[in-house]
């Protein structure tokens, strides 16, 4: 059964048109108040809509004024950012607590859960309390819990947010191995674009509560349609119109491309293909600009221009540079990705 | 630690410490003294001006532990004799008025009750006050006297407790001094019966030993004997000795 | 900032000092109870009847009466907490009016409302023939009245502090509000309830005012251990003490294996 939902709140100004296939791993991505949680909420039943649907197949979940089902009639399974585990409860009793709600009894509901609790490698800590676990296995405890009831839905809220980088990297694998396994509709909300290429199907993005843009992860990794997305994907963006291979950007420059366009485009390019000087070198795609900021990285220096823009330089070629004196700006026609604007 | 308790005490009583050129004289009374002693003592303060009385009413028997525990008190004022044997301070304590006790029903007399002997009737409800507290002793002598074996539902801790029994329709008699009765106005009716006569409640009032101020305290005992309080007291319901 | 850290053991005196003084202000009037003690006089006091009976019925009607706030004033804490009810402020400070007023305002409270001609207990006696004053059910009602918002209170504090997302994480698992609270809320703030029910039960072993008021005072029926000390009092202050001492050692030993076995020491 697919889910067919159109969020609509006025917290956080939501407005989320949403579709998501059985087997399929939906990825919500969005800076921190988007409304990304509120979207998840919503689909728990946690929060009533205020305009919209949500419907699971036949069945209707929330179409404000009139059907609501409550949270604990919907075939959901949440992991939650900080798991919510039940702290009073063993491993096992937290895993098998769904399936004791819904009425299966104790000892058949406890065997389940010992299976769930093999699946994730937890066996062996069934009996221990959930303060005994360390971050990453509590994660894969809620995963378990979520998964334990065999929800239609499962919904993930920034399930990798609260590990350590190293025990992320483990974790998330494991994750996106058990999403693969599961044959529901999935819904994940992150803000880390690794998060959301590793594990999404497809991704759909969403700034101040509206969709701005969707498509599958390498698509939205190569043709940001925003700065924020620009941004998290490492690229710099600039828009304009495009009259065969010649651009004329929106402050008015010129530039060159290689790619022939025509109309309103996006020009997406690597921080790395910038290169600073004190003159104005000749040929194209130059430019005066003026240094923002500077972040030194491993073996990389992150110079921040105006315009949003960034340029990574090599030490050797930071080193002949005065960052305080005046600049320009300049990048090869070849390295500009182009593309139509949405 | 007696430093602390003194300066806890200093606190406590700096709020009320005045410059009053005033003598004030300390009168612990028994509670059913209360309207009475009140009216007594604005009388005579209007008659010694200068002299402010101050009173303490409460149980007898809480007054004579008090008074022994070092509380400053001038005169002590009891609802009975035992109580003020109790207080070993006490000089030469005489009797200057005497209660009696009285059936107090709720208006209306709903239990209809008729006498001391309805007290032994298990159907009918029922304060005494108990028989630690002057009244309960009183109330035992009198259901004695009239052969009476009482059959109370609460045995209170003081008279005015029983008598909020009644005003509250909760009971349908209590045994209480005829003053409480007086006192109570409309709510309460009072009920005579033979038998109180044997027991009469005797109060004897003293000047103390370590009294503060003893002269007028003094004055105080002999404007409370005199016939202004003799008048006051037959007014309040109370016999004369 | 990264002065050494001399002797970290060593308490401020601006802490320890009010401390000690606090300490010793409500230690002390229980030594001076002990030290007035007639030891010797204490077996033959302590086995006369009226005290075991005064003892029996208070812990009894202080058992009772807990059980009754548990019952009614768990719920009503969780409401408190979580109901989404208007005029929430106004009956969170109706709860607390048993702390401020007077017991025995209280006793005459309960006697206008469930006494015989209150309207409640004019109901109660017409319909099923019961009267509450002058009864133990009185002494039980008259207890759980002045006890019940230490409960309330400490329960809808427990409540609060705890994360109300858990409930949600119970109910996006299937569990209805009752099995969650049941299963998830309660565990969850089970020392809160603990430490509400304890304080419960001191507070209606040691109530007077209200219980004398409303319930009165009969030997084996409603004289409890507070209301045997009051009218020993009267008489016999030697007894007062006895019996004092008897009602405290028994909270305390009461007090003390609760936290043993609930709190965890």
């Amino acid at each position: 059964m697919s889910l067919d939902a159109l969020l609509q709140m006025d917290r956080a100004c939501l407005d989320l048109p949403l579709t998501v296939e059985p087997g399929e791993v939906v990825v919500v991505l969005g800076p921190n108040g988007a409304g990304k949680t509120t979207a998840l909420r919503a689909l728990a039943g946690l929060l009533p809509l205020q305009g919209g649907h949500i419907r699971l197949g036949n069945h209707v979940w929330d179409a404000p004024p009139k059907e609501f089902v409550p949270p604990q009639q919907r075939p959901v399974g949440m992991v939650f950012q900080d798991y919510l585990l039940f702290q009073h409860m063993s491993v096992l009793e937290n895993v098998a607590f769904g399936l004791r709600a819904r009425g299966i009894p104790r000892h058949t509901a406890r065997s389940r859960a010992l299976t769930w609790l093999e699946t994730v490698g937890l066996a062996d800590r069934a009996r221990e309390r959930p303060s005994a676990l360390s971050g990453g296995q509590a994660q894969r405890v809620a995963l378990a819990r979520a998964l334990a009831t065999e929800p239609e839905l499962l919904l993930l809220d920034e399930p990798l947010a609260a590990l350590d980088a190293a025990t992320r990297l483990r974790v998330r694998a494991e994750l996106a191995r058990h999403l693969r396994d599961f044959p529901g509709c999935t819904v994940l909300v992150t803000h880390d674009p690794v998060d959301a290429m590793a594990l999404g199907d497809r991704l759909v993005v969403i700034e101040d509560g509206q969709v701005t843009q969707t498509g599958a992860p390498r698509d939205v990794a190569q043709h940001p349609g925003t700065d924020y997305i620009a941004h998290l994907v490492g690229l710099n963006l600039v828009r304009g119109k495009a009259n065969g291979t010649i651009v004329t950007l929106d402050n008015g420059d010129t530039w060159m491309t290689t790619t022939a366009a025509s109309g309103a485009i996006n020009v997406a390019f690597a921080p790395t293909a910038i290169r600073l000087s004190h003159t104005r070198t000749q040929g194209p795609n130059a430019w005066q600009v003026t240094v923002t900021g500077v972040e030194q990285h491993a073996h990389t220096t992150r110079v921040h221009l105006d315009r949003s823009l960034s340029a990574d330089l090599s030490p050797t070629a930071l080193a002949d540079l005065d960052l305080d004196g005046p600049l320009w700006a300049s990048v090869d026609p070849a390295d500009l990705r182009v593309y139509k604007s949405r | 630690m007696r430093a602390l308790l003194l300066a806890v005490l200093l606190v406590l009583t700096g709020c009320s410490s005045s410059q009053e050129p005033t003598r004030t004289v300390t009168v612990f009374a028994a509670a059913s003294l209360t309207e009475v002693f009140t009216a007594i003592g604005k009388d005579f303060e209007a008659a010694n001006p200068g002299v402010r009385i101050t009173f303490n009413f409460a149980g007898s028997s809480a007054l004579a532990q008090q008074i022994n525990q070092g509380a400053p008190a001038d005169v002590f004022a009891s609802a009975a004799p035992a109580n003020m044997k109790q207080v070993t301070d006490a000089l030469a304590p005489v009797t200057f008025t005497r209660n009696q006790l009285e059936i107090a029903v709720p208006k209306g007399n709903p239990g209809k009750i008729t006498g001391l002997a309805d007290f032994g009737d298990a159907n009918r409800k029922i304060a005494l006050c108990a028989e630690q507290v002057p009244c309960g002793a009183a109330a035992k002598k009198a259901l004695a006297a009239a052969g009476v074996t009482g059959a109370p539902d609460t045995l209170e801790q003081d008279v005015k407790a029983a008598l909020t029994k009644v005003r509250l329709g909760e009971v349908d008699a209590a045994l209480v001094y005829r003053t409480d009765v007086k006192a109570a106005g409309a709510e309460v009716e009072g009920i005579d019966f033979p038998e109180a006569a044997s027991a009469v409640n005797d109060y004897p009032i003293a000047v103390l030993g370590k009294a503060p101020n003893a002269a007028d305290a003094k004055r105080f005992v002999d404007f409370v004997l005199s016939d202004r309080g003799k008048t006051a007291l037959t007014n309040a319901g109370f016999t004369a000795p | 900032m990264n002065g050494r850290r001399v002797s970290r053991g060593r308490l401020p005196a601006v802490l320890v000092l009010p401390a000690l003084v606090g300490l010793a202000f409500l230690v002390l009037p229980l030594v001076g109870l002990l030290l007035r003690t007639p030891w010797a006089e204490l077996p033959t006091r302590l086995f006369s009847t009226g005290v075991g009976e005064a003892l029996q019925l208070s812990l009894l009607c202080a058992s009772l009466a807990t059980v009754v706030c548990v019952v009614l004033g768990v719920p009503l804490a969780w409401v408190l907490a979580r109901g989404e009810l208007p005029g929430r402020r106004l009956i969170r400070a109706l709860v607390t009016v048993p702390l401020v007023l007077p017991p025995v305002v209280g006793g005459v409270a309960l006697l206008l409302v469930l006494g015989r001609r209150g309207p409640v207990g004019e109901l109660l006696d017409s319909w099923f023939g019961v009267s509450l004053p002058f009864t133990t059910a009185g002494v039980v009602v008259a207890e759980a009245f002045v006890a019940m918002p230490f409960l309330v209170i400490s329960v809808e504090g427990a409540l609060r502090a705890a994360d109300p997302r858990i409930e949600e994480a119970a109910a996006t698992l299937g569990a209805s509000r009752w099995l969650t609270f049941r299963r998830v809320t309660l565990p969850s703030v089970m020392p809160g309830v603990v430490a509400g029910t304890v304080l419960c039960w001191a507070r209606a072993l040691g109530e007077f005012g209200a219980t004398i008021t409303f319930a009165g005072n009969f030997p084996g029926e409603t004289t409890t251990m507070p209301l045997a000390v009051y009218l020993a009092l009267e008489s016999d202050p030697q007894a007062a003490i006895v019996l004092s001492v008897v009602l405290l050692a028994v909270s305390v030993a009461v007090l003390a294996s609760l936290r043993d076995r609930w709190v965890g020491g």
